[in-house]
């Protein structure tokens, strides 16, 4: 286990190390920070000394030679466009994120795994026929059309729910949360349904075939023969047997959800860190840029060692095989 | 003192009833960022006009953007080069201290200092000299008849306060540690900045201690940017803001249509041109070898005569442009009126063209940027369409502006043969616009900066040297108009139109638009 645990941590390091290396690459193509941060009368004198300053004449190198060497010590330097340091910028954006993505991804779970359930029972009925012809929508839409028809629908013509922003947001220590005010909650409902929408359609069609797969096993005949109610035929044999594969898809989805939150964040003018991370591509805010992929990276990374771990404890397969060797 | 007199009115709309007297909030919404607070570090509309509810200059400007006395009740001219200003007794920063003739003195220093971005507003070598605590002298070098132009948005700050925060030093980029003045105001404007989370939102409350009679009734404002271009009109449409811009040419029919908000065009005081490379002898990108076509100024006006500007204006532009003969604002300059445009003749364009050597005409690379001005791009494809008509094949470059100024200013070796671009003279003068966009440069740009094409003519050159220093109006203009009417000539540039201007807004707020699209708080009343 321990082994198990610094060998992919070791690993883990070399994945943000690469990804550090790809992302100062595709820098070199996003153009000219200082034509950003400068307005259009200065000098070309005063752009090259601002160039020179900022260390861009640099071989690329010895650039991402410095970045490493900061971003070791937890130094993502400071923004170019707002003139702050990034990692406290991020920090302050990473509670709009986070919220978001958790109650996308708990939308998506709480609404897929019904639907998915009952698709898989009542295989033929209207219902089911219309949840699936719903979830090819879900799938198929682009996440910032499915923002823009929500806004237009419940915002602008029925007037239910703000457009755009988080609404207000109580401060505790130093993150920042809207769950606790009305309007805080009411910003919430449109950014988490067009986020998890697509999660959603995911988790219900994976329900629903896993389901369909289940009832036709034996133990789940065996338990009608015994004669057992259909609830707990359906609930208690049936679907805790489908969701291992549910559990797996959704957290690794998790930080899907939180990097396909750029666009969510974008339409809705959430004040997170993917809309920050779109702004600094805008703007060729190198600083911002690096630090959000490396964090991105860093997720994902962390998602996936703790999945890991989670199989190591939920599947015991995996420990006696070990155990053998 | 007022010489910008003969401005179109800005548009001034007529309110419902009056504002009531209860706590009136403000919410709008901007496409773009207010990013630090530092009143030095970026000279860009936005910023300034932003931190121009909070800060103020020794000048300022009415809603037709006429200078007006704000920090200096008056000044005058009392040797030719040495300017003397009053400043106004009275006045308090936010934080209590008082503005007096010190605080203007350091501002002078602070804002040529290493890192400003606006080191144009005074030139390295005039004098600060203070006479005593509310009157200071500038002393220049030579006559400079529009020393005090941009000084609107030269706002002055509180030495003490910036001292004692050490946020002497301007905020630039290249800081490691943030500085003080880019995340707090201290000014003496009308509105204090309660909060600022850059990129997120800003909250401004009335400063009841204003020095100038409120004309607005606003307790409060926040502002929040809203880059995406449906949001921000579906916020205004929805009644979450009050005022929303810019609004998109396709969506000002949809704004006005609805019930409860308007659109407010108007001319902006940005002129979209195009430009040519007549420095090298050979383009860069181009079929023609051995040669450069644009030096003959044939083929350039050949390129002039070819492009419809109605039909840009009334298709890609949906109405909201004006075609422009000049490559100044015809708000900015007095006689612009005797200029007219070449007219739309494709056979005449031809038949230049042939005359030139090029019957079969050529092609071209052609470089645009696709997120900088109003449908630029668009713009750039329909210029290559009526040119496709005369034979000459462009090929369009179009990028985002990032990548865009990153090829063909300065820093990029000046690398394009045909381009569009935009400018607005800050100082609201036309010799800005004959020395950066006009005057003679070598390779490294100095002489004109921003004359991308290198056009270069030293009697123009010579002219723009006089206006400088030309201190009588009428004289002045008379060479501005002979340095115009050589440009024009030689079609040093092809002016295309002035970019319209156009803001969302609810009818429950009374504002002004000025054609700076600068935003001032201080004349909204909200009902």
């Amino acid at each position: 286990m321990l082994a198990f645990s610094i060998r992919r941590l070791f690993q883990a390091l070399l994945v943000m190390i690469v990804v550090a290396l790809i992302a100062f690459t595709l820098f070199r193509f996003v153009g000219d920070p200082v034509n950003q941060m400068v307005g259009v009368e200065t000098t070309p004198e005063q752009r090259e000394a601002l160039r020179e300053r900022l260390g861009l004449n640099d071989a690329v190198i010895v650039q991402f030679a410095r970045f490493i060497l900061n971003a070791a010590q937890f130094d993502f330097g400071t923004s170019y466009q707002f003139k702050q340091p990034v990692a406290e910028m991020i920090g302050k954006r990473l509670p709009a994120t986070l919220e978001l993505s958790v109650v996308s991804a708990i939308f998506a779970v709480l609404v897929g795994i019904p639907m998915g359930v009952y698709t898989g029972l009542n295989r033929d009925s209207f219902l089911s026929k219309v949840f699936l012809s719903a979830s090819l929508v879900g799938i198929s839409l682009p996440t910032f059309f499915i923002g823009i028809l929500l806004i237009f629908i419940f915002s602008v013509n029925l007037q239910w729910l703000p457009s755009f922003g988080r609404g207000e947001v109580v401060q505790i220590g130093w993150w920042s949360t809207g769950l606790l005010t009305w309007s805080g909650i009411k910003a919430l409902v449109l950014p988490a349904i067009t986020l998890g929408l697509f999660q959603m359609t995911l988790i219900m069609r994976l329900v629903r075939s896993e389901m369909l797969e289940v009832i036709r096993t034996d133990y789940i005949k065996f338990a009608r023969a015994r004669g057992l109610p259909n609830r707990t035929v359906n609930y208690r044999h049936a679907l805790k047997n489908t969701l291992v594969p549910v559990i797996t898809i959704t957290g690794l989805q998790l930080g899907t959800i939180i990097a396909f939150a750029i666009i969510t964040e974008t339409v809705f003018q959430w004040p997170g860190m993917g809309l920050l991370f779109l702004q600094s591509v805008q703007n060729v805010d190198i600083p911002i840029m690096a630090a959000y992929l490396m964090l991105i990276a860093f997720l994902f990374v962390l998602i996936n060692f703790v999945v890991d771990l989670l199989y190591f404890y939920v599947d015991p397969r995996l420990r006696t095989e070990r155990a053998i060797k | 003192m007022k010489i910008l007199k003969p401005f179109a009115a800005a548009a001034v709309i007529a309110a419902l009833t009056s504002g009531g007297a209860s706590a009136a909030e403000l919410n709008y919404a901007f496409q773009g960022t207010l990013n630090a607070l530092d009143p030095y570090s970026l000279n860009e509309t936005f910023t300034l006009g932003s931190l121009g509810n909070t800060y103020e200059g020794l000048t300022r400007r009415g809603p037709d953007l006429a200078i007006q006395p704000a920090l200096a009740e008056s000044w005058e001219v009392v040797e030719p080069n040495r300017w003397r200003f009053h400043l106004r007794k009275g006045v308090k920063f936010h934080n209590g201290n008082d503005f007096t003739a010190e605080d203007v003195a350091f501002s002078a220093e602070r804002v040529r200092s290493e890192g400003s971005d606006l080191t144009t507003r005074i030139g390295a070598d005039v004098k600060v000299e203070i006479v005593d605590d509310y009157t200071v002298d500038f002393v220049l070098p030579g006559p400079n008849p529009i020393l005090h132009y941009e000084w609107d948005t030269w706002y002055i700050m509180d030495k003490e306060w910036t001292e004692a925060n050490s946020a002497t030093k301007v905020t630039s980029a290249s800081d490691t540690n943030p500085n003080y003045a880019a995340l707090h105001a201290n000014g003496t404007g009308p509105f204090k900045i309660e909060s600022h989370e850059a990129g997120v939102r800003t909250v401004y409350t009335k400063n009841e201690d204003w020095w100038d009679k409120a004309e607005h009734n606003l307790d409060r404002v926040v502002f929040t940017p809203i880059s995406s271009d449906a949001t921000r009109i579906a916020a205004l449409l929805s009644g979450e803001l009050d005022m929303v811009y810019p609004v998109p040419v396709q969506d000002i029919k949809r704004v006005n249509d609805n019930a409860g908000t308007r659109a407010l065009t108007g001319p902006e005081l940005r002129t979209i041109f195009l430009g040519m490379d007549q420095k090298r002898d050979e383009l860069l990108h181009s079929n023609v070898k051995g040669k450069n076509p644009f030096k003959d100024v044939r083929v350039r006006k050949a390129f002039y005569q070819a492009i419809d500007i109605e039909a840009i204006k009334d298709k890609v532009m949906r109405g909201l442009s004006t075609p422009s003969a000049l490559m100044i604002s015809p708000l900015l300059f007095s006689r612009s009126d005797e200029f007219e445009r070449f007219p739309y003749d494709p056979d005449a364009a031809k038949a230049l063209l042939a005359e030139a050597g090029y019957p079969d005409g050529f092609s071209v690379g052609m470089d645009c940027p696709n997120d900088r001005y109003v449908n630029d791009e668009s713009i750039c494809q329909t210029v290559a369409a009526f040119l496709a008509r005369i034979g000459v094949k462009v090929d369009l470059n179009a990028q985002p502006k990032a990548k865009y100024f990153a090829k063909v200013l300065a820093s990029g070796g000046y690398d394009t043969s045909f381009y569009l671009l935009g400018w607005t003279p800050g100082s609201f003068d036309s010799w800005n616009v004959l020395t950066n966009l006009h005057g003679c440069r070598d390779d490294s740009g100095a002489g004109g900066p921003f004359n991308l094409g290198g056009y270069c003519n030293p009697k123009v050159d010579e002219l723009s040297a006089q206006i400088l220093s030309e201190n009588d109006p009428e004289k002045r203009d008379q060479l501005i108009y002979d340095a115009f009417k050589l440009t024009t000539e030689e079609v040093s540039h092809i002016p295309l139109h002035q970019q319209g201007l156009a803001w969302g807004v609810s009818e429950k707020v009374d504002l002004v638009q000025r054609a700076d699209n600068q935003f001032h708080f201080r004349w909204v009343t909200k009902n």
